[in-house]
């Protein structure tokens, strides 16, 4: 275990009802976030290699806990994203470091497949800052009824030497979805646009 | 040097408070405003189409609203800056959500031709102290002249993209 994890904090969000309309069967995202320490807090390093693998780590982490969430198969997982908070002694590159080098990978392999961009967001902030994980189609960025977000925040987090690293995924599409675009069930899922 | 800039509408939402199966037209109504937004945001930067090297967008509805609302906008808010960039090829990332009066949104970055360039993952937080209101949508277009900075975490740089398939 590389990364120094103080808490991990896992929300479901399932809408059953959208403007006085049923939501059947009800849509589903779960995040799940991971507060670690920041190696790096303070300091200019060049070599942000510690904060790459920590990412490795927590895609596989965070990736596996999202799923369990939603207590269904891998395969049936059909959006994510991820996103990063890092505390005030750190530098914003730190988030970049966590997200962008490894920590796809280990989340392909805990949703299966996943030949999109996962896409992602990034801030820094002190104690309760929220941020908004975006979230897209695993296997074709473009499909829009996925396009969607969910936003998390921990009151006692980031101090100023942690980081909050979140993942999201979510079995569906946003509730009743219909501004057109490409459809998932048109959706090829190999060059990860379409 | 590095420059971030966002420029917010806010409109009204004439979908508010009650549930409309067809929003559709509203899409093709907000083109427009896509456009003015996106070439004002060239002006905050500077003027010159070409500096500008990453992009996004986000929504959010008034607490009225339902959270698709926030969905019209991603043909004319995508298009628009698009086309006045000279054809960009990449997907244009975006956020929603439903939020009260002053809520904030994350709205992430990515670079213009191919998504995939590491340096330019980015985002940048916005909202507006008294929007959006029952009835209101808050729209978001951002974009930057550059990498992060001290970008330094690998991967596809900018100058390695062939901007073909908006990927790579």
């Amino acid at each position: 275990m590389k990364a120094e994890i103080r808490k991990i904090v896992v929300a479901v969000e399932e809408t059953r009802s959208e403007m006085g309309k049923r939501v059947n069967p009800p849509t589903r995202k779960a995040v799940a976030a991971a507060v670690i320490k920041n190696p790096f807090a303070g300091r200019y390093a060049e070599d942000l290699e510690e904060l790459m693998a920590i990412g490795e780590e927590l895609g596989g982490l965070l990736g596996e806990r999202a799923v369990a969430a939603l207590g269904v198969a891998p395969g049936r997982i059909e959006s994510y994203g991820k996103a990063a908070i890092v505390g005030e002694k750190g530098e914003w590159e730190h988030a970049a470091a966590l997200l962008h080098p490894r920590l796809g990978k280990p989340l392909r392999a805990a949703v299966e497949k996943g030949a999109a961009l996962v896409p992602s967001a990034k801030k820094m902030g002190g104690l309760g800052t929220a941020i908004d994980v975006p979230l897209g189609h695993k296997d074709a960025a473009f499909v829009r009824s996925h396009f969607d977000a969910i936003e998390i925040r921990i009151p006692d987090a980031p101090r100023a030497d942690e980081i909050v690293v979140a993942v999201a995924v979510t079995d569906s599409g946003r509730p009743l979805p219909r501004v057109g675009g490409l459809q998932k069930h048109e959706i090829k899922g190999e060059d990860g646009l379409r | 040097m590095h420059k971030r800039a966002a420029v917010l509408a806010v409109i009204h939402n004439p979908f508010a408070g009650k549930y409309v199966a067809d929003i559709m037209p509203m899409m093709e109504a907000l083109n427009p405003l896509g456009v003015k937004m996106a070439e004002r945001l060239v002006t905050l930067l500077g003027g010159d189409p070409k500096a500008v090297e990453g992009y996004g967008k986000g929504a959010i509805v008034g607490a009225a609203g339902e959270l698709e609302h926030g969905a019209l906008w991603h043909a004319p808010g995508g298009y628009s800056m698009r086309k006045v960039l000279g054809d960009a090829k990449a997907i244009v990332s975006s956020t929603k959500k439903v939020g009260p009066v002053g809520a904030r949104l994350d709205v992430p970055i990515t670079h213009i031709n191919a998504s995939y360039v590491r340096s330019h993952f980015d985002a940048m937080e916005v909202g507006i102290a008294d929007a959006p209101r029952d009835h209101e949508m808050v729209v978001a277009l951002v974009m930057t002249t550059g990498p992060r900075i001290h970008a330094r975490a690998g991967g596809l740089k900018a100058s390695e993209i062939k901007g073909e398939d908006g990927l790579r």
